[in-house]
């Protein structure tokens, strides 16, 4: 079934906010860190959470090496009287996924999504390597980086891309990174110079890798009346998916995204153009892949955010890509967006939500 | 307060439970323990290395097990300068995937090689297994790959 051909409940997006993101946030835990971020996604529309019919966050307890973080978490919108309300272990923009989900039944009108994860407090290549097959790859310990270099080779190998490429896109990511007050890596460096430095894992030089990012966003998601009352200009999703592939890494062809090619078919991302696209691919070549999967032509403005490589706060990334969409529209800097989320190593999973101003 | 009067009590985190590798991934690692890697019959015929119980693209349940390797073929790599501490190497070496001989998919492992300029996609490897009274039927048998022909 194409999207054409599904009906949807329209649902916008009636609020975001992020936090400051930074290497490291050691002086608040991470209700602390979600308070500020909470009151001002409630705040941007003078809502409180009287107003949201349930509740949605994304994070993992692998950053907080406790069990059900999230639970406490919840501390930071503080929920009486009890409210319902759901978690996802991954992303921030699967939790939004979740809750519009929800929204699609037609039982309540808006929801609060948020995620946070500060990626500061433990050893992101090992706690990332957690995430692999069980059996077949997490007993070796490859750390995300080697296994993002591995699909950078694979890459170049394959004709698609060079290491100059990769510069090209880190350079770009952080000097537009510039005019976002919220990005962690700001600079305007040429790509020239970016291939200057090191390995860190060959073909992987420094600047194609993200940061390490503490951060924190929230979304409030709104349909029917409310939609209406809480914005002049709804921004509107007018598609959204998500697609998996094998966790079997050597059988995946590491070049392509067939989980983004097909999210985006179903998401309708080619029913319209597209001026703006928030792409979460946290290592530089991997934006590369994401936007021929996307089928975005030239015209179309990749990250103006900055995008991963400017902040990549871990469980958060994801949604702040959907956020700044969001913001683009309207701001009226763009009329149709796309947003792009990723999860597992090389792009494994893949989420597409399509945004259009009213 | 004298230190013998301080309470102490050890914590440690577990699970407690054992799980089975079952009769696909469990063959793979028991093959391993006795130096052969085995591959699971997937889809049109196709060799799923390392076997899941169904095939990654079209779901359907494996066929038989059939033996594979110990040569193969590099299919993408990534130079490793400095190993992180719990790599299965602590020199240099390279991450690889690595297409086994009559093998259809790649399985992921490390290349002990003297430097990247020893590595190239297409570069044919083999198994450099631990000694037998050392292996316990994990992927850590396989001490690493070695270009074939070159010093092991």
């Amino acid at each position: 079934m194409s999207a054409a051909e599904r009906t949807v409940r329209p649902v916008s997006i009636a609020s975001f906010a992020q936090s400051q993101n930074v290497r490291k946030d050691d002086e608040r835990n991470e209700v602390e860190g979600l308070m500020p971020v909470i009151a001002e996604v409630f705040g941007n529309i003078g809502i409180t959470k009287d107003d949201v019919g349930f509740i949605c966050s994304g994070s993992t307890d692998y950053l907080i090496g406790g069990p059900f973080s999230f639970v406490m978490a919840l501390d930071a919108v503080g929920v009486w009287p009890p409210k319902r309300e759901s978690h996802v272990e991954m992303d921030g923009a699967w939790a939004l996924y979740e809750a519009w989900v929800l929204l699609q039944e037609g039982e309540i009108d808006a929801a609060l999504v948020y995620s946070f994860g500060r990626s500061s407090l433990g050893d992101l290549n090992e706690i990332l390597t957690l995430q692999m097959d069980p059996y077949y790859e997490a007993p070796l310990w490859p750390d995300i980086v080697s296994l993002s270099a591995l699909q950078a080779r694979a890459l170049i190998d394959a004709g698609k891309a060079t290491e100059a490429d990769f510069a090209a896109i880190a350079s770009r990511s952080r000097r537009d990174a510039l005019s976002n007050p919220k990005a962690q890596v700001a600079k305007d460096v040429s790509p020239e110079v970016l291939l200057q430095d090191e390995y860190v894992v060959a073909p992987l030089r420094r600047h194609a890798l993200p940061p390490i990012t503490d951060g924190a966003a929230a979304i409030v998601l709104a349909a029917g009346d409310k939609a209406r009352e809480w914005s002049d200009r709804p921004v509107w999703i007018t598609g959204f998916d998500h697609r998996m592939e094998t966790h079997s890494l050597g059988a995946r062809d590491l070049t392509s995204s067939p989980s983004t090619a097909k999210a985006a078919e179903m998401a309708g991302v080619a029913s319209g153009k597209v001026d703006v696209a928030e792409i979460h691919a946290p290592f530089a070549h991997q934006e590369i892949i994401v936007a021929e999967a996307l089928g975005l032509d030239d015209s179309v403005v990749i990250n103006p955010s900055g995008g991963p490589l400017a902040a990549n706060p871990l469980m958060s990334a994801g949604l702040i890509r959907i956020g700044e969409a969001a913001e683009r529209i309207r701001s009226g800097k763009a009329d149709r967006a796309v947003a792009h989320a990723t999860s597992g190593p090389c792009l494994q999973q893949n989420l597409v939500c399509v945004l259009e101003g009213e | 307060m004298a230190d013998s009067e301080v309470l102490h009590a050890e914590h440690r985190l577990e699970y407690p439970y054992s799980r089975s590798t079952g009769p696909i991934i469990g063959a793979f690692l028991t093959a391993l323990r006795d130096g052969r890697f085995l591959g699971a019959t997937g889809s049109n015929g196709s060799i799923i290395v390392p076997p899941t119980e169904y095939d990654p693209i079209t779901s359907d349940d494996v066929g038989e097990l059939v033996e594979v390797g110990p040569g193969g073929v590099i299919s993408s790599w990534a130079w490793v300068s400095t190993p992180l501490r719990k790599h299965p190497l602590q020199t240099p070496f390279a991450w690889a995937l690595i297409t086994l001989d009559g093998a259809d998919t790649a399985m992921l492992h490390a290349v002990d090689a003297a430097g990247p300029d020893d590595l190239a996609t297409g570069t044919r490897v083999t198994a450099r297994f631990r000694p037998a009274s050392e292996r316990i039927g994990s992927m850590a048998d396989i001490e690493a790959f070695v270009v074939e022909g070159g010093a092991a």
